[in-house]
C-alpha cells in the first residue's frame, strides 16, 4: 500500500464522495446514451446470478408452498363447516327417500300392484355414426345374432339416445333421437303433460304438441311415456330448454356426439315402427 | 517515548478483521441478490439497499466507505429496472448526509431513528423521481414512487433488528482481546 501523509489521506477521504457523485451523474449520463451498455451490464448482471437464484428457489419455493398450505389448512375449516351442514341437509333428505321407499313399498302391497320385470338388454358398440338413410343415424357392431331387433330402446349412461331401425346379421343401425325422422312421446315430469319429441338433425330436438294450458319450465326434465307402445314410461330424456326464438327444446342427457357403447333394452314393445316393419311384422319368439 | 513495536498481527487476526469489515458489504450484496430473484417483489431490491447502507453509515461509517456505496447503487441499479445512476446517486447523498449526521442520529432511540429514516427514504424516492423524470423527458406515473417510499421505510424495522444483532456481535468479537 502506499504510505501518505495524514492531511492527504484525509484530503482524499473527504473528495471521494463529491467524485464519486459526479461519477454517479456520469453514470447517468453514459446509461441515457446508451442504453444497449446497459442492456448487456443487466443480462450479464443476471447471467452471473442465475445459478444462485435457482439454487435459491428450492427452500424458496417449499417456503411458499408451506405458507400456501397453511392458507389451504385454514380455508379447510371454512369447508368443513359447510360439509357438515351439507351433510346434515342430504341425511335428512336420505330419510326422507327412506320413508317414502316404505311408504312405497306398502302402498303397492295394499295395491297388489305387479312390478315390471327388470328389461333384459346387450351392450353394444358403436362403430360408425351417420350412414344410411338418416342423418343422425349410429351403426352398431352387433345384430340380430346378439338378440338385437327392431323398435329396441338404445341409451347411454345418461339417458335415451334413439330406437333401433335396422337390424342385419352383425350389425344394426339406431336412430338417434336428433335425426329429422325421429317422434319420441314424452312426459314433462313435472306437470305429467304429454307432448312429442321432434328431432331437428340440430343438437336439441324440439318439443311439440305439448298442452296449450301448460307451459313447459325451464330446466324441467323430460322422460319418455309409455303411450303408442314404443317405449316404456319414465326413461330419462333431458331437460326442457327454452331456445333464443322462443321455442321449447330439450338437452338430451344423453352425449349423442361421444357416443362409444350403447345399452339396447328389449322391453317387449312393438308399437310403432318403420314400415317396413309393419309389411313384416317380426315374430316375438325370435329374439 | 519510544516503545516497542506493537506485534505484527497474525494471519488468522487479519484474515478475522478482514472479514468484519467486508461483513456489511457482502451481508448487503446478498440481501441485493435475495430481494432480486426473478419471482419476488420487483420494487424490493431499492427498499433492501438503502436500509441497510443507511444503517451501516450511521452505525459503522467505516465498514460503508463511499465506494462500496457506488458500487452498491450500481448493483441495485443492474438489478432493479431503475435507469442506471439514479439509485447510485441517491444512494451516495444518503450516504453523505448520514456520515454528516451520524454523531447526533446513532445517540437517538430505535423510533427515532426510524423516523429519520423516513424522512431520508421520502427524500430519496423524490431525489429518483425526478431523476427518473428528468431523464425519460416525460411526465411519469407517481404511485410507484409511493410505494417504493412505503416498501422501503417498512422494511427498515425488520432489517435493521438483524444488523443490529450483527453489528452487536461484530462489536463483541472486537472488544474481545
Amino acid at each position: 500500500m502506499i504510505r501518505l501523509s495524514i492531511p492527504l489521506r484525509q484530503a482524499l477521504a473527504r473528495l471521494t464522495l463529491p467524485v464519486l457523485i459526479a461519477a454517479a451523474f456520469g453514470t447517468m449520463l453514459l446509461g441515457k446514451m446508451d442504453t444497449l451498455l446497459a442492456e448487456r451490464a443487466r443480462m450479464a448482471l443476471a447471467d452471473l446470478l442465475t445459478p444462485i437464484w435457482a439454487a435459491l428457489r428450492e427452500p424458496v419455493g417449499a417456503a411458499r408452498d408451506a405458507a400456501e398450505e397453511l392458507g389451504h389448512l385454514y380455508a379447510l375449516r371454512s369447508e368443513n363447516a359447510r360439509l357438515r351442514e351439507e351433510n346434515a341437509r342430504l341425511r335428512r333428505w336420505y330419510a326422507a327417500a327412506l320413508a317414502l321407499q316404505a311408504e312405497n313399498a306398502m302402498l303397492r302391497r295394499h295395491l297388489a300392484f305387479l312390478p315390471e320385470a327388470a328389461p333384459a338388454f346387450v351392450t353394444a358398440r358403436v362403430v360408425a355414426d351417420g350412414g344410411g338413410t338418416y342423418a343422425r343415424a349410429v351403426l352398431l357392431a352387433a345384430g340380430s345374432n346378439h338378440g338385437l331387433r327392431k323398435g329396441q330402446v338404445a341409451l347411454d349412461d345418461r339417458g335415451l339416445v334413439g330406437r333401433v331401425t335396422e337390424v342385419g346379421a352383425r350389425s344394426a343401425r339406431v336412430l338417434l333421437a336428433t335425426d329429422m325422422n325421429s317422434r319420441i312421446p314424452v312426459i314433462l315430469e313435472g306437470s305429467r303433460a304429454r307432448a312429442i319429441l321432434a328431432g331437428t338433425n340440430g343438437a336439441r330436438p324440439r318439443l311439440q304438441h305439448w298442452p296449450a294450458d301448460l307451459r313447459p319450465e325451464e330446466g324441467e326434465r323430460v322422460v319418455t311415456s309409455a303411450e303408442a307402445d314404443a317405449f316404456p314410461a319414465g326413461l330419462p330424456v333431458g331437460a326442457v330448454r327454452w331456445s333464443e326464438a322462443g321455442a321449447p327444446e330439450v338437452e338430451l342427457f344423453a352425449r349423442l356426439d361421444r357416443l362409444d357403447v350403447v345399452r339396447l333394452f328389449d322391453y317387449g314393445l312393438n308399437g310403432i315402427l318403420p314400415p317396413d316393419a309393419v309389411a313384416r311384422p317380426e315374430s316375438r319368439g325370435r329374439r | 517515548m519510544k516503545g516497542r513495536p506493537a506485534p505484527n498481527p497474525s494471519l488468522l487476526r487479519r484474515v478475522d478483521a478482514l472479514a468484519r469489515a467486508a461483513t456489511p458489504m457482502a451481508l448487503t450484496v446478498a440481501l441485493l441478490v435475495l430481494a432480486a430473484m426473478p419471482d419476488g417483489l420487483p420494487g424490493c431490491v431499492a427498499a433492501v439497499a438503502l436500509p441497510c447502507v443507511f444503517f451501516w453509515s450511521v452505525f459503522r461509517p467505516a465498514a460503508m466507505p463511499p465506494p462500496v456505496v457506488f458500487g452498491l447503487g450500481l448493483l441495485q441499479d443492474l438489478l432493479s429496472a431503475a435507469p442506471i445512476g439514479t439509485g447510485v446517486l441517491a444512494l451516495l447523498v444518503v450516504h453523505g448526509l448520514a456520515m454528516r449526521w451520524r454523531r447526533f442520529l446513532a445517540r437517538q432511540s430505535f423510533l427515532a431513528v426510524w423516523m429519520a429514516f423516513c424522512g431520508f427514504a421520502a427524500g430519496a424516492a423524490a431525489l429518483v423521481f425526478v431523476l427518473s423524470v428528468l431523464l425519460a423527458w416525460r411526465e411519469l406515473p407517481l404511485v410507484p414512487g409511493l410505494v417504493q417510499f412505503g416498501l422501503t421505510a417498512g422494511l427498515y424495522p425488520p432489517l435493521a433488528h438483524v444488523l443490529i444483532r450483527v453489528h452487536e456481535a461484530m462489536r463483541r468479537a472486537e472488544s474481545a482481546p
